[in-house]
């Protein structure tokens, strides 16, 4: 592992455990152990992965774009992340389930939730806006960490459901669970690790190390590298180049298969970087230097999946052309889909609190329409 | 200054006085906190007394208990309201209880600031009042500012404070404006002591934090309309200021409470409840709770809908004046 240090902070590089199938400059490397995770894949797998990472960039440049225009309250951009997101994202089976964080707009995309959904719990909408069951795909969390004790509990009901190690493919189940290199900080990280190991539950937890919780760089969180750490708990950790979608993929199957055929957790930390603020409400220059997020650009998980497939012969202008095309379309979607967000019923925030009717939620929500009638009469007799 | 302002300089001067004073929290430092209340104290106090911590609430505070244990002085940030309760057993159950099972030998003398109540727009777990979940505590001492003059003094009197102190700022008045008498003077009152800011003969308003303003506003519409409202800002929620609010609805015969936090088991009830028992045969009316409802902090579009504001306190003044 080499170190150098950039500005006032180290910067941990790239070292020989980094899984890498497609270095920055779009060349193929194999891989001893997951070269043969990504061998099945054709010129047009590699197309869809490249369609993906532009269209969930264009949804993003989109999002943020609204938020500027005060359409969202905020957003928080998953530019550079793309990689990590869609090859992990792309690794998943339809019964699998996956655990969010706020930022995991390209897994969503995988899972076949429509990007407008997502722009709910940022305009201010709702609070989640989509029903998780559908995609296989759990509501955002904010709260840093809190779902990855979730995913050990849904994997571990997986077990019990028999549904790993039966060896039929659309039976077996894992489960994966996001989250950030802040969120390992978190008790509650810590102790999915404990039960995830101890219960031997199928669950693939998934570190976006974006080298950033919002200020505070990796040196405040960790002093060993992340994917070190699963070893303490009993379980297997690697890190993976997050801006390389085949090695994210390819290590992500690994995992998913392995926790789908019943031997347990494992430890995926994808090394990327943030290359935005955390969110639109941050302002990065006050605590990060410009020559990390240019380094970083060099980097840029798109710019290599191109460069790898023109060089190639595997895409030609007119496919990236229509890649384009279809990006702008998306644009137009996710920008027509916010405006036509409505604004909920005032009255609806009564709905859904209980299952079962609540005498006391009953009375505020009968206080509040009487209290909102009496100025509508108020009106009448203004007129 | 603005109350965000003040509250850093008070954090300041503290810090000045008492090496002991250490401020902690997540990105605290070289950000200034995400509100910017902790702004430049990191460049001049150096990273050893103003903290970036990792992402772990429980950590900053039982780490803050251990610092108090060692002899200093920690002012723990919690991010958001809604960012607290990975911290809330070491809150309840270590650090109200340490200096009780200790039979007084321990004192942890912590202070824990967190930025709550709604009305900035936020999603969600950003917008929550969980005070009374602490006040509910004992062994806590739980506050809160309305105006820059208060929070840079109860800051400072909060880290003074041989107890631990629940710090509560509501960030929607962050950026109010008011003056500040940094030489002490008049607008300094005890940490534990309610203050009437509006005089008034006909019904007393007792609200806190970012009611205070609301219920101000809400006397000054009464006004126009004839009716003489006293407003009272309680300050402090543990202890309450009981013999504040009865010695002004002995005087108004009527009280009104008004918070953010749902009303159901909410500061306000226990207000009520003492009011009545000790000045029942002053009242003309039943004390009426004007405050959130029973239902998580909605999403932001409704979020005016679900909080209090001028209109609703002008109607429990009303219906109060009607009995
Ligand atoms: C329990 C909790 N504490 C604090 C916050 C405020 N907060 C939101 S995001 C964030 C940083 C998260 O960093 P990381 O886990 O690395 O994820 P990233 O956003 O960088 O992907 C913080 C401190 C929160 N959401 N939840």
């Amino acid at each position: 592992m080499t170190d150098s240090v950039v500005g006032t902070r180290t910067v941990r590089h790239d070292g020989p455990e980094l899984v890498q199938l497609l270095t920055p400059e779009g060349e193929r490397v194999e891989h001893p152990e997951y070269s043969d995770y990504a061998a099945h894949l054709g010129p047009e797998d590699l197309r869809g992965f490249y369609r993906d990472l532009v269209l969930v960039r264009r949804v993003d440049a989109e999002a943020t774009a609204l938020q500027r225009q005060g359409e969202l309250g905020l957003w928080a951009s998953l530019l550079g992340q793309e990689a990590a997101q869609i090859g992990s994202g792309r690794a998943t089976r339809p019964q699998d389930y996956v655990f969010p964080t706020y930022r995991e707009h390209g897994v969503a995309w995988c899972r076949g939730v429509d990007p407008v959904t997502l722009l709910g719990l940022y305009r201010g909408v709702n609070l989640g806006g989509w029903d998780p069951h559908q995609n296989h795909f759990q509501l955002y969390t904010i709260v840093i960490g809190a779902q990855t004790l979730h995913a050990t509990g849904y994997a571990m009901g997986v077990q019990r459901d028999g549904a790993v190690g039966t060896g039929d493919p659309d039976r077996d189940t894992a489960v994966i669970a996001y989250f950030g290199d802040g969120a390992t900080s978190q008790g509650d990280v810590n102790e999915a690790f404990v039960f995830a190991a101890v219960t031997n539950a199928p669950v693939v937890f998934f570190c976006q190390n974006n080298q950033w919780a919002i200020s505070e760089p990796n040196e405040r969180q960790t002093r060993v590298p992340l994917y070190q750490r699963a070893s303490g708990f009993g379980f297997p950790g690697v890190r993976v180049d997050g801006n390389d979608v085949l090695a994210v993929y390819a290590v992500t199957k690994a995992a998913l298969d392995r926790a789908r055929s019943g031997d347990g957790p494992m430890f995926i930390e994808a090394f990327t970087y943030r290359m935005g603020a955390h969110t639109t409400s941050d302002d990065p220059t006050r605590y990060r230097i410009a020559a990390e997020v240019e380094e970083w650009k060099l980097k840029d998980p798109i710019a290599r999946l191109k460069a790898y497939l023109s060089r190639g012969g595997h895409a030609d202008a007119e496919f990236f052309d229509a890649v384009d095309a279809e990006s702008d379309e998306i644009a137009t979607h996710v920008r027509s889909g916010c405006l036509a967000l409505p604004d909920p019923e005032p009255e609806s925030m009564f709905d859904h609190v209980y299952a079962d009717p609540h005498p006391l939620l009953e009375e505020e929500r009968e206080w509040f329409r009487g209290y909102h009638a009496s100025f509508a009469a108020g009106e009448e007799v203004a007129r | 200054m603005t109350i965000a302002k003040a509250v850093n300089s008070g954090l300041r001067r503290a810090m000045e006085d008492d090496p002991k004073v250490l401020v902690m929290g997540e990105d605290v430092g070289k950000l200034g906190g995400v509100f910017r209340v902790t702004d430049g104290l990191q460049k001049d106090f150096g990273e050893d007394r103003v903290i970036d911590t990792p992402l772990a609430e429980s950590g900053i505070v039982g780490t803050a208990i251990g610092l108090a244990l060692r002899g200093f002085r920690p002012v723990a940030e919690i991010q958001f309201d809604g960012f607290i309760y990975p911290a809330y057993d070491q809150i309840v159950s270590q650090l109200a209880k340490m200096g009780y099972r200790s039979a007084g030998s321990v004192r942890l003398p912590v202070v824990i600031r967190v930025p709550y109540g709604g009305g900035i727009g936020a999603v969600e777990h950003h917008s929550e009042s969980p005070e009374a979940y602490f006040a509910h505590t004992a062994g806590l001492r739980v506050v809160t500012c309305s105006t820059p003059a208060d929070a840079y003094w109860m800051i400072q009197d909060a880290i003074a404070s041989d107890d631990p102190v629940m710090f509560f700022e509501p960030k929607r008045r962050y950026w109010d404006k008011g003056d500040v008498d940094v030489d002490g003077g008049s607008d300094r009152a005890p940490l534990h002591r309610a203050r009437v800011v509006r005089p008034g003969s006909q019904v007393t308003v007792a609200a806190y934090g970012p009611m205070v303003k609301t219920a101000l506003q809400a006397a000054e519409a009464a006004a126009q309309e004839g009716k003489d409202v006293e407003v009272i800002d309680l300050r402090s929620l543990s202890p309450l200021d009981v013999d504040a609010v009865e010695e002004s609805v002995r005087r108004t015969g009527r009280l009104v409470t008004v918070h953010e936090a749902p009303v159901f088991l909410g500061l306000g009830a226990e207000l009520a409840a003492r009011v009545t028992e000790r000045c029942f045969y002053s009242l003309e009316a039943p004390v009426l709770r004007v405050g959130g409802f029973h239902i998580p902090y909605p999403p932001s579009r409704v979020e005016e809908e679900y909080l209090p504001d001028l209109d609703r306190v002008l109607d429990a003044v009303d219906r109060s004046l009607a009995f």
